[in-house]
This record gives C-alpha cells, structure tokens and sequence, in this order.
C-alpha cells in the first residue's frame, strides 16, 4: 500500500507539472512535449489502479496519433517565430488574473463537491477490491462492449469516419495545372462523335484533323 | 494521507481540469494551445470516470471513457484541420485576429 501511494503521488506530481508547463510554455512544440508526458502519466497511472486496456489504448491514441498530429501541425505552420517577433504584451496580464480567478472559483467549487461526497464504506479502500483473476480487464471490458454498448460503440467509429472525412475534404487542394480524368465523360462518350468514317479513294488520300 | 482513496483520484482530475481552463483564459497567442487545453480537460474527464470505475467495480465508466477518447480524436483531427486551412488562407492564427464573424 505504501508503494501505491509513493508512485501515485510520484506520477501525480509529473502530471500537474507538465499540465502546468504546457499552458505557459512560450515555444508550442514544448508544448506538446508536455503534453506527451501528461498522457504517458496518466496512462501509468491507469494502469496502476487497474485499467490496463484502457492505459495502453491511451498510450497508443493520444502519443502515438494525437500529440503526433499536434507535433506535425505545430511544426508545419511555424508559428513559435512569429509570435517571438510581435511583442503583444497588452492584456496579458488581465487574461492572467481573469483566468486565475475563474480557475481558483472552479476549482474550489470541485473541491467543495469531492469533499462533500459521502462515500459508501464498500468502495473507498483500494485493498478491498476483488480483482477478478481469471478474467483480464481487456476481456471483462470486451464482455460489456461488443454486448451492451455494441450500438454506440458503432456509432463512435462512424464518428470516426466522418472526422476523417471532413479532415481530408478541408485539406484537400484542387490543383488545376494537372490533367485528370472525367469519369462522366469518359463514360458517355459515343461512337459517332469519336469516330469517322471515309471512304478513301486510291490515289487521292484523305485529309487528317481539319 | 498513505491510503490512496478515490478522493486523490478526483482531486488530481480536478486540479488537471482546473489548468485546462486557465490555459483557455490566459493563452491569448496560439490556438493551437487553446486545443491542447481542450484535450487536457478531457483526460481529466477520462481520469475521473476511470477512477470511479476501478472503485465502484463497474466496467460502464471504462467503456464511456474510450468513447470520450474516441470523440477527442475525432475533434483534434477536424480542429487541426481547420487551423491549417485557416492558415493556408490568412497567414496567422492568431487568437486576437480571428474575429471574421465579427461575433
């Protein structure tokens, strides 16, 4: 138990500093580092209470897809110059206070919700749960989701489908200086505007593209 | 203080989801940060219903969690696909210049 709470508050501790260290990082791409390590914490920590699957679906998703797209957009468009050259400090310090205050308001009002909980007594100790041996996390969550949550889980690939979608139809340029094809076109091509025929007299020839 | 209760778990999700909107407040420069807030508010959503989850002994919370996961996938793709748009078109993503709507 006392390793639990040693590595929880370790894992924790490199979890605010990092969240903290995104948002006030000049430079984006350090950002998104810090971002990196916020997921690898927090899915160490999943894994450390007991989400195994969904630790590792976190590790693979957020640093493996999203903190990568974050990383390739930060990176293409450049902005971390441009905004070391335009020194706009006006109202930063009002975002600052303004900001803060509404986020110590928040956050008191979290506190006053968690700390006015009245657990159950069955829940609140980690040693008490009887963690089912035989049957692995990713099974038993397997279990529920392709039986109960089958439908939603569809839904949230369709989900995915659109995103994909509308991402590549507003990336997707037109180039005009290419040929390509025009399947309407090429499908409704007939014989008597593609081809003609002459009669060739012998001696005489015929006159080609006129 | 040594027994790791669900409390510390949602007290951390709280203090995540905390910075997540003072990040929105006071990055006034690059939008790009404003959707990484975006996503840290999210895993404090995650951290939350996972953690009730392990100690209510009820698989719902992990299942509504990589739901969540799903849908901020999808709207990380469409967002950075919007803002590289926007760039290819007016050259800056600046937060303060963004005001064509005139909202």
């Amino acid at each position: 138990m006392l390793a639990h709470s040693l590595f929880f508050y370790f894992f924790s501790t490199i979890t605010v500093f990092s969240s903290m260290m995104v948002i006030v990082s000049k430079n984006a791409v350090y950002s998104v580092f810090f971002l990196i390590l916020v997921f690898v914490t927090t899915s160490i920590l999943f894994i450390m209470i007991g989400a195994e699957f969904l630790g590792m679906v976190m590790l693979i998703v957020y640093v493996g897809a999203v903190a990568v797209l974050f990383l390739f957009v930060v990176m293409m468009l450049n902005v971390s110059q441009k905004i070391k050259k335009e020194s706009s400090r006006k109202g930063f310090i009002n975002n600052i206070s303004v900001g803060l205050f509404v986020g110590i308001i928040i956050f008191l009002e979290l506190l006053v919700v968690i700390g006015g909980w009245k657990y159950k007594d069955t829940f609140v100790s980690l040693s008490s749960l009887n963690l089912n041996e035989e049957l692995t996390n990713t099974h038993a969550l397997g279990n529920v989701l392709y039986t109960e949550y089958i439908h939603l889980f569809q839904i949230s690939g369709m989900i995915l489908l659109i995103a994909m979608i509308g991402a590549i139809t507003l990336t997707f340029k037109k180039r005009e200086d290419i040929k390509r094809q025009n399947y309407f076109d090429q499908i409704s091509r007939e014989k008597s505007s593609a081809v003609s025929l002459v009669d060739v007299e012998s001696n005489k020839g015929v006159k080609i593209d006129d | 203080m040594i027994e790791i209760g669900l409390g510390n778990y949602l007290t951390l999700a709280a203090i995540i989801f905390t910075i997540g909107i003072v990040g929105i407040f006071i990055n006034r420069k690059n939008i790009i940060i404003i959707l990484m807030s975006i996503e840290l508010m999210l895993l404090a959503v995650n951290i939350n219903l996972v953690s009730f989850s392990i100690y209510l002994q009820n698989l719902t919370g992990q299942v509504f969690s990589m739901f969540v996961l799903t849908v901020a996938a999808a709207e990380a793709a469409v967002g950075l696909a919007i803002i590289v748009v926007y760039y290819k078109n007016k050259g800056s993503i600046d937060v303060e210049q963004i005001s064509n709507l005139k909202g």
